[in-house]
């Protein structure tokens, strides 16, 4: 009966992080649409696209072969296993020791994998520009994300993120400068690897500047429908880990009682909502930069990463 | 009594060389006999390594308690030479073996293909025997034999093709840095068995020799067996080397010679050596962190197929002494628990690696016979014309990039679980040390799957770019049947790792005096290097939500929406149907990284030719990397070589009163010497 | 020791070194400004901290030298000077940004494990203060020898005496005299420098060093 329970949980978690997703797209767009004065899209617009993309035929490229047909599906699924690892509004999730936050990486890395050899596989030049810069990027966001996975795993002793948040919720942490290097590295490489701006631009198509829209520009149809929730749900991860890390309060435990979970899950959206506005204000206020000096402001969240370790030391060995 | 059998296996492929001579030398010009040779020698190697890996299984799993032992009378008079198989022997011979049954599998297709196999016919056996004995032995001297003639053998079948120039300069450089080697692990043996000559490890392994000269030792070892291995600044001769043998070969070189390389490096210094300083390790990081990144920096701008792969291993052999490394570290401190997790991680991926990088060069392999050419630049496209080839190469070139869920990424990390336990040493240095270590590993990860974006997207995926790449073929089933049978193998030991970490267990005891904990009986298959609560992993778990979620997603959809699907060009943004050289190639997809990185690491420049209005010649663009290593490690060496052949030429035109004089000096001195000496 | 006090004070430590690296990250002179501007800021949040823990009332004179000079005198001076003498606004770096902060962080390591190393004994908050104090101290070193700018120099060099004030009021007990003095003297060099400014400006057009390189026959 528990493990019926447990595995409901599970399922709850994976059916509303599918759900909140595009409306969390959709939130960022009007946000940035209000700041600009513009009345901006309904909350609900992506929604429609996706239906109506998977309504669509597939116009597939001649020369594309089944590995290019069978990426989407690998990206999607790699993504949503990845954010259904990780806690959103309850904790200790029955499968949840299945992956910890290193595996979640990883899993997030092979979906970006795929997608980069997506790009490459139509022979087009676009798609090999998106590619290669998408390696360039995730060679130096990688690393920085493991940087502060172990500054944080140091701090809480564990990598499995339900023991991390509940450890950043007891009183025994404290300020360390160590976590503030951590959450400003963290959003640095959540912005890296969502493609958003300064990086990355979301809304433009056939700029030379573009990443993320330049490898994924041969799909059409219901691929296309899977890799835009890929990307909706990589984003809604980005702010649920830096919610579950950094502002754990709230999140239900293993055997809360149902008024905690509810309380959970609306603190959660509020997490959300509150994230989603930060990132629209910061897109608003920020412009673009030049490719080539993504490496440096990733080099720097590289950098803060390997500081907030060192200077755990500090504080450890006192 | 499991030595005796393995040794009985040793002989029988011994024997294979003599009767591959025999085979392909009697009538000479015909070639169905060639054939039957090709397919005795290869069919019988491939029996008896099978056998000698499960001999190895069954040393590893039931006899590990007890190491089985004998000695023949061979080799040096009043010493003989001794030979044993306990735990750590045991895993390396399942590591050998089974990359010499796969390569042997591979290679009953694979070898119909040689122009002339009489080159490779009789080395092959013979250098599967060598490997076998290096790890089986049990004393100096036979170690050391078996070693030169690991070297000589793989050498020989290095210039198999000794039509293509730089065959015999890369045979040339391999010879001499083995040599080199071997010296130095000659000079550390001697350093080991004292003055008064125990050349048995038995003996060594009892004696503890004094600080000064342990570290000596290991310096030693680390060049001698490095060198093998292929570590920063001694790997100069690994990418030349290892692609210039025949694919199967190469495999065998990069997948298991290599490890045979660690195999000495452990045996000397975890077994041997006694007790470590603190500062071993540190070195050993240190050497570890640095090779990783410069293999996979190495291989970015590379577009040779084989070459990319030579480096890799170079970048493997990073991530396993960074293992290594922190076992020593682990060990040195007394904390035996931590260390068994090192050790465990860096041998299990000693085995990955030698899964995996056998399976790339078998596909490399492939690609070669299919299209005749190693260059990437002139592949594109081998999707559509060799599906099952790219099918397993992809199942390569995902486990090599440490992603889940296939193996690569489980000893990854294992290694990365090993390093979160780093604060708990006490040494100073070392704290600071092993994160700055663990990004190193962390940017070699990233950079290795984005080197294997490039090689299989620019190989395998897009247009044809040459009308040889457009007409290749599938390849011959005995190799595909190789190749599958090692992609199986990634995914097992991806998704169900707890088995492996459990074989291991007595390697681990025997060499730190722990082991992690038992795995089989965690509930779900997963495993959990400490504790539950603090990290744990579970490859089947993720592998089967990752397959049902996109089987789920794939069916929905179908079901739900829409499964039409139309051809039409290239949208391309609406450019239109243009030529294969359009496409982005290996160089320019790796440009962006080579503006990161290489300005600093390989002095990289790019040089444009622009010619004026008019002018008929084309514009170029060049690129000019500065391998940096060679520059400051191998031409000053050369160079110094150069100037004193230069200098003593004079001696070779003396009179013979001055040669006679000059073996009087010599001899006059000598007995001064001898004379002074205390 | 553990708690909010040593909290707050290892947080503030920490971000100076923190704003450190943003100056070695930056290629733009009004950034740079605003960024010491920032790091005299923390220094001088810091040195309040400190006063109010150790209950040091003469330390409050100190973060009030430090907020009124170099927070805002200083950099508002340099942001004039700029405008006035036109100065080119991109910093030309010796050694590029990124092996620049890879440096940075080889002597935040070292100067953690030396300070360590030697302080065993002495109180945790002191320890810690001192191991920043140093990184900051040779941040700003580096800063010195990795910008060919001038105007970066001087920044480089006062965020040195940043690191200089705070491992002195972490020390407990350095009297006010010395660090009256000391927060002279630092005017007094700025002055100088700055007088120097204008008059290599005025004989060479610029204030790149290099300029004065070559007019002394040095290499390049």
């Amino acid at each position: 009966m528990a493990l019926i329970r447990e595995l409901a949980f599970q399922g709850a978690q994976m059916l509303v992080v599918l759900l909140l997703a595009p409306l969390l797209t959709g939130f960022v767009r009007k946000v940035k649409a209000r700041l600009l004065r513009r009345q901006g899209p309904p909350l609900l617009q992506p929604y429609l696209d996706l239906i109506r993309l998977t309504r669509k035929d597939v116009v597939l490229a001649n020369n594309a072969s089944w590995l290019f047909r069978a990426i989407p599906y690998i990206v999607f699924a790699g993504t949503w296993v990845a954010v259904s690892l990780v806690p959103t509004f309850r904790s200790g999730l029955v499968f949840s020791w299945s992956a910890d936050l290193i595996a979640i990486i990883a899993l997030l890395g092979s979906a970006r994998f795929f997608l980069a050899l997506a790009g490459l596989d139509v022979g087009t030049s676009f798609g090999g520009i998106g590619s290669s810069r998408e390696v360039m990027i995730a060679s130096l966001a990688e690393p920085a994300m493991l940087m502060i996975v172990f500054t944080l795993a140091l701090v809480a002793g564990s990598t499995q993120l339900s023991t991390m948040a509940a450890f950043m919720v007891s009183p025994e942490v404290g300020l360390r400068v160590s976590l503030g290097l951590a959450l400003i590295a963290l959003l640095m490489v959540a912005i890296a690897e969502n493609a958003r701006i300064p990086i990355d631009n979301p809304a433009t198509h056939l700029e030379l500047t573009m990443v993320h829209e330049a490898m994924v520009l041969e799909y059409s149809g219901r691929h296309l429908a899977l890799i835009e929730l890929s990307a909706a749900l990589k984003l809604l991860l980005y702010i649920s880990l830096v919610g579950c890390l950094f502002t754990p309060w709230g999140i239900a435990g293993p055997d809360a009682s149902v008024q905690a979970i509810a309380a959970g899950a609306v603190l959660y959206l509020a997490k959300l909502a509150a994230g989603g506005f930060l990132l629209a204000l910061f897109e608003t206020a920020i412009a673009k930069m030049r490719v080539f000096r993504v490496p440096a402001f990733l080099g720097a969240a590289l950098m803060l990463g390997l500081l907030a370790t060192l200077l755990l030391f500090v504080s450890r060995s006192l | 009594m499991m030595v005796v059998y393995a040794l009985y296996g040793v002989a029988a492929l011994l024997a294979l060389a003599p009767i591959a001579i025999v085979l392909g030398a009697a009538p000479r010009t015909q070639g169905p006999v060639l054939g039957v040779a090709t397919s005795v020698v290869y069919g019988a190697s491939l029996i008896v390594t099978l056998s000698l890996c499960i001999i190895a299984l069954l040393s590893l799993f039931e006899y590990s308690q007890s190491p089985s032992l004998v000695t023949l009378p061979l080799g040096l008079p009043w010493i003989g030479a001794h030979f044993r198989i306990d735990a750590l022997a045991a895993f390396f011979l399942v590591v050998v073996n089974l990359g010499g049954a796969a390569a042997s599998l591979f290679a009953l297709g694979y070898g119909r293909h040689e122009h002339s196999p009489l080159r490779v016919l009789p080395f092959y056996p013979a250098y599967l025997a060598a490997m076998n004995l290096v790890v089986m032995a049990d004393d100096a001297f036979s170690f050391l034999v078996s070693w030169e003639f690991m070297s000589l053998t793989s050498w020989a079948l290095v210039v198999a093709r000794h039509q293509v120039r730089e065959n015999l300069r890369a045979g040339y450089i391999y010879l001499l840095m083995a040599s080199f080697g071997t010296l130095a692990l000659l000079l550390s043996f001697g350093l080991l068995a004292g003055p008064d000559g125990h050349y048995a490890f038995d003996a060594m392994r009892a004696s503890h020799p004094p600080a000064a000269l342990a570290a000596l030792v290991l310096l030693l070892v680390l060049v001698g067996a490095g060198s093998k291995a292929g570590v920063v600044p001694l790997h100069a001769w690994l990418p030349l080397a290892h692609p210039a043998a025949p694919s199967h070969v190469s495999a065998l070189m990069s997948g298991v010679m290599t490890k045979v390389a660690v195999y000495g490096f452990v045996r000397i210094v975890f077994d041997l050596l006694g007790p470590p300083d603190w500062w071993w390790s540190m070195v050993v990081l240190g050497v570890g962190g640095i090779t990783a990144v410069m293999g996979v920096l190495y291989a970015l701008m590379e577009h040779d197929l084989k070459r990319l792969l030579a480096y890799h291993t170079v970048e493997n052999i990073g991530i396993i002494f960074i293992g290594l490394g922190l076992a020593l570290a682990f060990k040195a401190h007394g904390m035996p628990l931590a260390a068994a997790l090192a050790l465990t991680a860096g041998l299990f991926h000693v085995f990955n690696h030698s899964v995996f990088k056998s399976l790339l060069f078998f596909g490399a392999g492939s690609v070669l016979n299919a299209t005749g050419t190693r260059d990437m630049e002139h592949l594109g496209g081998l999707i559509h014309r060799m599906p099952q080839t790219a099918f397993v190469f992809l199942v390569g070139c995902v486990a090599i990039s440490a992603l889940p869920p296939l193996n690569g990424f489980v000893s990854e990390w294992l290694t990365f679980q090993a390093i979160l336990l780093s604060p708990q040493l006490p040494s100073w240095g070392l704290k600071f040390m092993v994160p700055a270590v663990g990004a190193l590993l962390a940017l070699s990860a990233a950079l290795a799957a984005a080197c294997f974006v490039k090689a299989f997207g620019v190989s395998f995926l897009g247009r044809a770019r040459t009308p040889a790449a457009a007409r290749a073929t599938e390849t011959d089933s005995n190799s595909l049947a190789a190749m599958y049978f090692l992609a199986a193998l990634c995914l097992v030991a991806g998704i169900l790792p707890g088995f492996i970490i459990d074989a291991l267990a007595p390697v681990t005891k025997s060499l730190v005096g722990f082991s992690m904990p038992h795995q089989a009986g965690v509930e779900w298959l997963s495993i959990v290097p400490i504790a539950e609560s603090r990290s744990s992993y579970n490859g089947l778990l993720v592998f089967v939500f990752v397959v049902l979620s996109g089987s789920i997603a794939a069916f929905a959809i179908h079901r739900l929406a829409s499964d039409k699907l139309r051809r039409a060009p290239a949208w391309d943004c609406g450019y239109p149907d243009s030529s294969s050289a359009t496409q982005y190639t290996a160089s320019s997809f790796a440009q962006p990284i080579r503006r990161v990185y290489g300005t600093s690491v390989f002095h990289a420049r790019e040089i444009g030719e622009m010619p004026p209005p008019g002018a008929t010649a084309p514009a170029r663009l060049k690129v000019e990397l500065r391998d940096l290593i060679w520059i400051a490690a191998y031409a000053p060496v050369a160079a110094a070589i150069d100037y004193a052949a230069e200098k003593l030429n004079v001696l070779q035109f003396l009179t013979i009163r001055r040669y006679l004089s000059l073996v009087f000096t010599a001899l006059v001195l000598l007995l001064l010497v001898l004379a002074i000496w205390p | 020791m553990r708690g909010i006090t040593f909290d707050v004070a290892h947080m503030l430590a920490g971000s100076l070194v923190l704003v450190s690296f943003m100056q070695l990250y930056q290629d733009r002179l009004y950034a740079l400004l605003n960024i010491f501007a920032l790091h005299a800021l923390i220094l001088a949040a810091s040195v309040a901290w400190q006063a109010f823990i150790q209950d040091a009332p003469h330390l409050y004179l100190t973060a009030m030298i430090a907020l009124v000079f170099k927070a805002i005198v200083i950099p508002v001076a340099l942001h004039r000077i700029i405008v006035k003498l036109g100065i080119h606004r991109e910093i030309e770096t010796a050694v590029g940004v990124g092996p620049a902060m890879l440096l940075g962080m080889g002597l935040v390591a070292l100067s953690m494990v030396v300070m360590l190393r030697v302080t065993a004994e002495a109180d945790p908050l002191a320890r810690e203060d001192l191991a920043f104090a140093l990184s900051v101290v040779l941040l700003g070193l580096l800063m010195m020898v990795t910008r060919r700018n001038a105007v970066s120099q001087v920044i480089g060099f006062m965020s040195l005496e940043n690191g200089l004030v705070l491992a002195a009021t972490g020390a407990k007990g350095m009297p006010l005299v010395v660090e009256i003095s000391v927060a002279f003297s630092v005017l007094i060099a700025f002055i100088v420098i700055g007088i120097f400014l204008f008059r290599i400006r005025e004989r060479f057009d610029t204030v790149d060093l290099q300029a004065l390189d070559r007019f002394r026959g040095e290499r390049r």
